[in-house]
């Protein structure tokens, strides 16, 4: 229903903010008589898109919406602490327990949060942990052209990644258990916010898919199942390979084929990080990004990024580019810095517009789907010979995490497009010390309990008290209301926050972001085993 | 003190330098603990290396037991008793607590003359305990990260972990306690420095203590609104984040300084975070499992670990060596609590609302307001939309009056008093209705078993477990205590003979995880054998008052003459169109009416029949405040207040209800044989206040001083308004303390009845006429001649 400026701009419409505004304007209209007069249809449709838009709801609760207007007041004034309801609506903090015996966890929690500008949101979170393999997964997914791909790459890429680690004999078991009908191992672990959409639980027809992902697993006589590195690399061209067949096979179910659709025609780009013990390793493909915090033996904190960004200015991924299609194709396959002209990342799960070839899209669109009410982007871009043009495969680094490693932020690109990489450690850094400010050293602290009395009183009346206590809302706070010299400005953050539904997106993008906080004594002891 | 009962435990040299706090923690150091492998078996294994742990320890190598490990995770005495303020307070409220920490302080007192005693207890530190090994109900050995331990008893005492290790086994064991972050401040010394005889004071208003360290102060509290931690269970996030909070701390440094303004050029030295626990009612926990034999528990102080460490170390040492702690303790037992009170939710919102009643007035009769309406029947929300008024007991929401909609009762805060409290209205009309019309009262939460058996089993094993002789005809209820080896309440039921193989059992609400676990222990319960709790199949209605006797007839078309339905009987009969309604001709109070024991399905339908024809008798909602008054006046003793492990039948002039010569075993017979020939040290008698002012005067709630001739001859264990006599009746136990040496005599009912009483109440003295027999006249309730006009009346 919306279309996110970054990406799917068409070139008519790019840079003129009124065009797509009228665009927008026009296109949403279009959309609600459309379901009306198809609601039996698409009532299933527009129930996901109610459902899957609780971050939007969240974040911009109704009171504070607005449809542009002229005359709209537009100076409507959120209090600092509405400002903050809106900010820390999508928060979420999940403490890692110890297990019962055996080493402390290496992860000691996370926070995260998301801030909506599409509406509804089209980025997607996920952390879980695997419960029959060790370790924490953690993954930002940015959607475009919807949030339909972002959603199902959310939901299943984690369980991918599980079969893939999983050994053979535990293999064996679910298999026995599917054919027996009996109940299945569990495999994951969902830590979730409330408000983030409900997984569907692997609905039948995923399951059978995933399932026969692990029996090619299983053929494969490995006994240990596969390393980390080559699960994530399986899981994520498996899954995006399964989203692009899934609406090629004939589907009985009308339901489960609009979705299919609006899945394989819609994109999304994804990072997931997997940690256990000191091993981390991080699976990106767009230009999702994750760094880690470190702080040196001298106290100095340096950022260390863990994935490069898959888009036009990454040298690299235009030499794969162009590696890989023609020479005659050279100055087509990137232009004004997107794929085709149109895509920005250069990586990503869905998009079969620029994966398939032009007769495959059209015999499968041509199946009599109505793909206007699911709002599927149909088009065929110009230069368009050598398809694929895009592909889910991931780029994967490994790290093994020493004491110093301190944090992993892993945030979407509207995170990254207004703050660098240092700002960002610097933030969390000093939200990190700001925790501690409770703990001010003896050297700075009011020396005695008359001063000491002042100064919490002070700090009472000014609320400083009750600063962020997440990272993520911290770092989503700074993104938006920092001014153009890098400072906090209370108005700005108010504004962008009270911008109308539709003009949000002008001026930020949806804004996914996970801190994860590491252990450095049981990173340690762990070290000292070896 | 923790230093010295460590250093007589472990034989180590005197308590060199040991004696205050602070240098306690190189001490801790030097106490050398065992690195060397485990042993594979021993006794007893205690897990915790705190106070408690140390104590119980001690205690334990004092009555002879020898083979003891004691195991701590981290280093001894590292948790809260490192930490703690080091308060030894033995001002306390609480009979039971009070007697603890008397015997703590003495004991700390003692401890310093003792040393070097040979002690068979083995120390081993940074050792932790995975989980308790259970085989068939028993515990037969604890599994530890360094190795496994067979033994025969495990005692946890691990302090705010208790509840996670106590979740750890194959069979969990709930124990309800949840830890809070607690904080204090340490000083640097004043200009001319504190001595050490310097007194601790608490400023219970302010919420804070104080007290001399190193010259400075030590002050900290117990604040409005505390931060409870490790919900989730142990993380190391949260230990890591145990840092000083300071914007936290602040309410509690401004009523300190606003009670000691000089201290403000005080230096700071320190905020200390030091997590306390906290149980659901705010008394600790002690005793063993009601699921697995050998497996103790003491633990949740509730931020008095110090006070009761010696006492309650002792107490469950004595338990865990002769079978029963030499006091009762009862309120302090684990099994006052079941599964149900084990929810994280509900420890986390609980505690929240414990901590900060530390410091607060008790007030009596006070209700919870957190972790409410677990447990409710299912007439719950129609008596609520009546104005019912709750309590709860062991979960379960109870009635305690209903407010009639014209009147409005005070806010909580205000309702808090010593006095006539705002429901004495509200109740008497309520107890009129009761005495006059008929009144129904939903007393569903009563703890109720079924025991069944193929032969005679049921019976033989009833006959032996408790008092009263059960041999009755079919249909008969029976009173009877289920009594100790002592001769002691450990329950006080009634028991229905259902039919020659079953017995149906009613106790007091918070007996269900206790009784339980007696039974369980005691009969041979196979598939010929069967004991079932049935608490939650029945709502239980009482119908009390002359006119009980109407509503039913009408309701039942059977006849219920006290011919055909004599007291203390039971039937299974229709009412309304409601079959197989247990309906039993008792109602608790000693006043006419019946029990309606009904399957839960049925309960809107009864009540809302028994509700529509009722009405013309006069009929109306009541609770237990009325409840509470008719039976207190009528002098029946309920087990939880006046009867506990430690009264026995012969003492409360129940002898009746013994079946001495039925030449039956039972446990008990022989303890009571011989009370019976020696006279018993106390008597149960009532007390009827004369010159008491009800509007004016302090009301008696219960552990008021009781003065025969002028001489402290007891305490009372209840007591309630009686709006008949237009009196305060109390309740309590009359003992012969002999004037030269103080030691307890006989006491006969010569002796209770030729003495002038006296009820102290907060310092007053009261008047007050004894009685071992209830008033006669309030038994008189012959249906008179003008009830039966009125009823005409009404009819029309």
């Amino acid at each position: 229903m919306s279309s996110p400026v970054s990406y799917w701009i068409l070139n008519s419409a790019r840079n003129s903010i009124a065009t797509l505004q009228g665009g927008r304007h026009l296109y949403s209209r279009c959309v609600s008589s459309r379901n009306k007069s198809k609601r039996t249809l698409f009532s299933w449709a527009s129930n996901t898109l109610r459902n899957n838009a609780p971050c939007g709801d969240f974040a911009l609760p109704k009171a504070y919406r607005h449809t542009w207007t002229e005359e709209d007041d537009l100076h409507l004034q959120l209090s600092p602490e509405q400002v903050n309801e809106v900010l820390r609506a999508g928060e979420s903090a999940h403490k890692i327990l110890d297990p019962v015996s055996g080493a402390p966890s290496s992860v000691l929690r996370f926070e995260s949060n998301q801030l909506a500008a599409n509406s509804p949101v089209e980025d997607r979170r996920g952390v879980a942990s695997c419960l029959q393999t060790n370790g924490l997964m953690f993954g930002v997914f940015d959607g475009h052209g919807g949030h339909a791909c972002a959603q199902a790459v959310s939901e299943r890429l984690f369980y991918y990644v599980a079969v893939s680690l999983m050994s053979q004999q535990t293999l064996e078991q679910m298999e026995e258990a599917m054919e027996s009908m009996k109940p299945m191992l569990p495999i994951l672990q969902w830590l979730k916010h409330p408000g983030d959409s409900i997984y569907k639980d692997v609905t039948s027809v995923h399951l059978d898919h995933l399932r026969v992902y692990w029996q090619e697993l299983l053929d494969l006589h490995m006994e240990m199942g596969l390393n980390i590195k080559e699960a994530l690399m399986y899981s994520f061209q498996r899954l995006d390979s399964d989203i692009s067949l899934e609406i090629q096979a004939p589907l009985e179910d009308e339901m489960t084929r609009n979705l299919s659709l609006q899945v394989a025609f819609s994109g999304a780009t994804a990072c997931v990080a997997h940690v256990d013990g000191v091993h981390l390793h991080v699976a990106n493909a767009g230009d999702c990004r994750a760094i880690l915090g470190v702080q040196e033996d001298n106290g100095m904190w340096s950022c260390l990024p863990l994935t490069c960004d898959h888009n036009a200015w990454n040298q690299a991924e235009l030499s794969r580019l162009k590696r890989e299609h023609p020479e005659s194709e050279d100055r087509t396959i990137v232009m004004d810095d997107r794929l085709l002209g149109i895509l920005m990342p250069c990586r990503a799960f869905g998009d079969v517009q620029l994966k398939w070839s032009k007769e495959l899209q059209r015999s499968v669109l041509e199946r009599g789907f109505d793909t206007e009410a699911l709002n599927i982007y149909q088009f065929t871009p110009q230069h368009y010979y050598t398809p694929p043009y895009l592909t889910a495969e991931p780029e994967i680094t490994y790290h093994r995490l020493r004491p110093q490693d301190k944090f992993l932020v892993l945030a979407s690109d509207g995170l990254w497009d207004i703050l660098d990489n240092e700002d960002v450690v610097r933030l969390v850094v000093e939200h990190l010390s700001e925790a501690g400010r409770h703990k001010p050293d003896l050297a700075q602290r009011p020396a005695n309990l008359g001063l000491m009395q002042n100064l919490l009183l002070q700090r009472k009346a000014q609320g400083l008290h009750v600063a962020d206590q997440n990272a993520a809302t911290r770092l989503i706070r700074h993104a938006i209301g920092s001014n153009e010299y890098g400072e906090m400005d209370p108005e700005r953050l108010t504004a962008m926050l009270t911008l109308p539904e539709d003009l949000a997106r002008m001026y930020r993008d949806d804004i996914t972001v996970t801190v994860v906080y590491f252990n450095s004594d049981s990173i340690d002891a762990y070290d000292k085993r070896g | 003190m923790f230093y010295r009962l460590l250093s007589v435990v472990q034989r180590q040299r005197t308590s060199r330098g040991w004696q205050n706090w602070p240098s306690a923690r190189s001490g801790a150091s030097a106490a050398e603990a065992h690195s060397v492998a485990l042993p594979a078996q021993a006794q007893v294994v205690i897990c915790g290396g705190g106070i408690m742990g140390t104590s119980v320890a001690y205690h334990l190598s004092k009555m002879g037991w020898k083979d003891i490990v004691l195991l701590e995770q981290g280093r001894l005495a590292a948790g809260s008793t490192r930490f703690c303020a080091g308060i030894i307070s033995t001002a306390r409220h609480l009979g039971i607590e009070q007697k603890m920490a008397d015997y703590s302080n003495k004991l700390y007192q003692q401890l310093e003359q003792e040393t070097g005693i040979q002690t068979g207890v083995q120390i081993y530190d940074r050792t932790s305990v995975v989980h308790v090994m259970i085989k068939k109900g028993e515990v037969t050995g604890v599994e530890t990260d360094k190795g496994q331990i067979e033994c025969q008893y495990f005692v946890n005492c691990a302090g705010q972990w208790a509840y996670e290790l106590g979740l750890s086994n194959e069979e969990p064991i709930s124990i309800p306690l949840h830890a809070c972050e607690h904080f204090y401040l340490l000083t640097r010394p004043l200009e001319t420095p504190l001595q050490s005889n310097t007194p601790n004071i608490v400023d219970a208003d302010g919420r804070i203590y104080i007290r001399n360290w190193q010259g400075g102060i030590l002050s900290g509290g117990f604040e409005k609104t505390p931060k409870p931690i490790f919900t989730e269970g142990k993380n190391q996030l949260e230990i890591h984040n145990l840092q000083e909070d300071w914007d936290h701390f602040e309410p509690l440094l401004s009523s300190l300084l606003r009670r000691m303004p000089d201290l403000e050029t005080l230096e700071i030295m320190k905020l200390v975070n030091c997590p306390e626990t906290f149980t659901p009612d705010m008394r600790c926990i002690m005793g063993e499992s009601p699921v697995v034999k050998g497996y103790f528990v003491l633990a949740g102080m509730n931020s008095a670990g110090l006070s009761f460490g010696g006492g309650a170390g002792r107490y469950l040492a004595e338990w865990m060596v002769h079978g029963y702690p030499s006091e009762n303790v009862w309120e302090l037992d684990l099994k006052r609590f079941g599964a149900l009170q084990s929810s994280r939710t509900f420890l986390r919102h609980r505690v929240m609302e414990v901590m900060p009643l530390l410091y607060e007035l008790k007030v009596p009769r006070w209700d919870f307001q957190t972790g409410r309406q677990l447990r409710t029947s299912p007439l719950y929300d129609r008596l609520d939309a009546q104005g019912a008024r709750w309590m709860e007991k062991h979960g379960f929401e109870r009635p305690k009056y209903f407010v009639p909609p014209d009147k409005d009762l005070l806010a909580l805060e205000q309702s808090k008093t010593f006095y006539k409290p705002d429901w004495f209205d509200i109740v008497e009309s309520e107890v009129k209705c009761c005495k006059e019309a008929v009144c129904v009262i939903d007393m569903s939460s009563f703890t109720k078993f079924e025991i069944t058996s193929t032969g005679d089993q049921a019976l033989e094993s009833l006959q032996y477990l408790f008092s009263n002789d059960l041999d009755v005809p079919v249909g008969h209820i029976v009173h009877t205590g289920m009594l100790n080896e002592g001769g002691g309440y450990e329950n006080d039921c009634s028991i229905a003979r259902l039919n020659k193989r079953s017995f149906f059992m009613i106790s007091p609400t918070d007996q269900q995880v206790h009784s339980w676990a007696w039974l369980k222990k005691h009969m041979q319960l196979d598939s010929n054998l069967l004991l079932e709790d049935v608490t939650w199949k029945y709502t239980a209605l009482n119908l009390i008052g002359p006119r009980a006797v109407d509503v039913l007839s009408e309701l039942s078309y059977a006849p219920i003459t006290p011919d055909h339905f004599p007291s203390l009987f039971c039937k299974e009969m229709s009412v309304g169109y409601a079959n197989g309604i247990r309906v039993m001709s008792m109602t608790h109070t000693g006043e006419p009416g019946f029990m309606l024991y009904i399957p839960i399905e049925y309960a809107l339908h009864v009540y809302n029949e028994v509700m529509s024809v009722g009405q013309k008798y006069g009929i109306r909602n009541a609770g237990y405040y009325a409840l509470r008054s008719l039976r207190i006046e009528k002098f029946f003793a309920f087990w939880g207040q006046d009867l506990n492990t430690l009264t026995t039948p012969l003492e409360c002039g129940r002898e009746s209800r013994v079946k001495f010569e039925k030449g039956l075993d039972f446990i008990g017979r022989d303890a009571l044989l011989q009370q019976r020939q020696n006279g018993v040290y106390k008597r149960l008698a009532m007390f009827v206040l004369d010159d008491h002012d009800t509007d004016l005067d302090l009301w008696p709630w219960w552990g008021e001083p009781i003065y025969r001739n002028g001489l402290y001859a007891g305490k009372t264990t209840s007591s309630a308004y009686s709006y008949t006599l237009e009196r305060h009746v109390c309740l309590g136990f009359v003992h012969n303390f002999s004037e030269d040496t103080g030691e307890e005599q006989v006491v006969t009912a010569d002796f209770i009845n030729r003495g002038e009483y006296e009820i102290d109440i907060a310092g007053q003295r009261f008047q007050a006429k004894a009685r071992l027999y209830p008033v006669a006249s309030l038994y008189t309730h012959k249906r008179r001649k003008e009830d039966v006009e009125l009823s005409d009346l009404h009819g029309k």
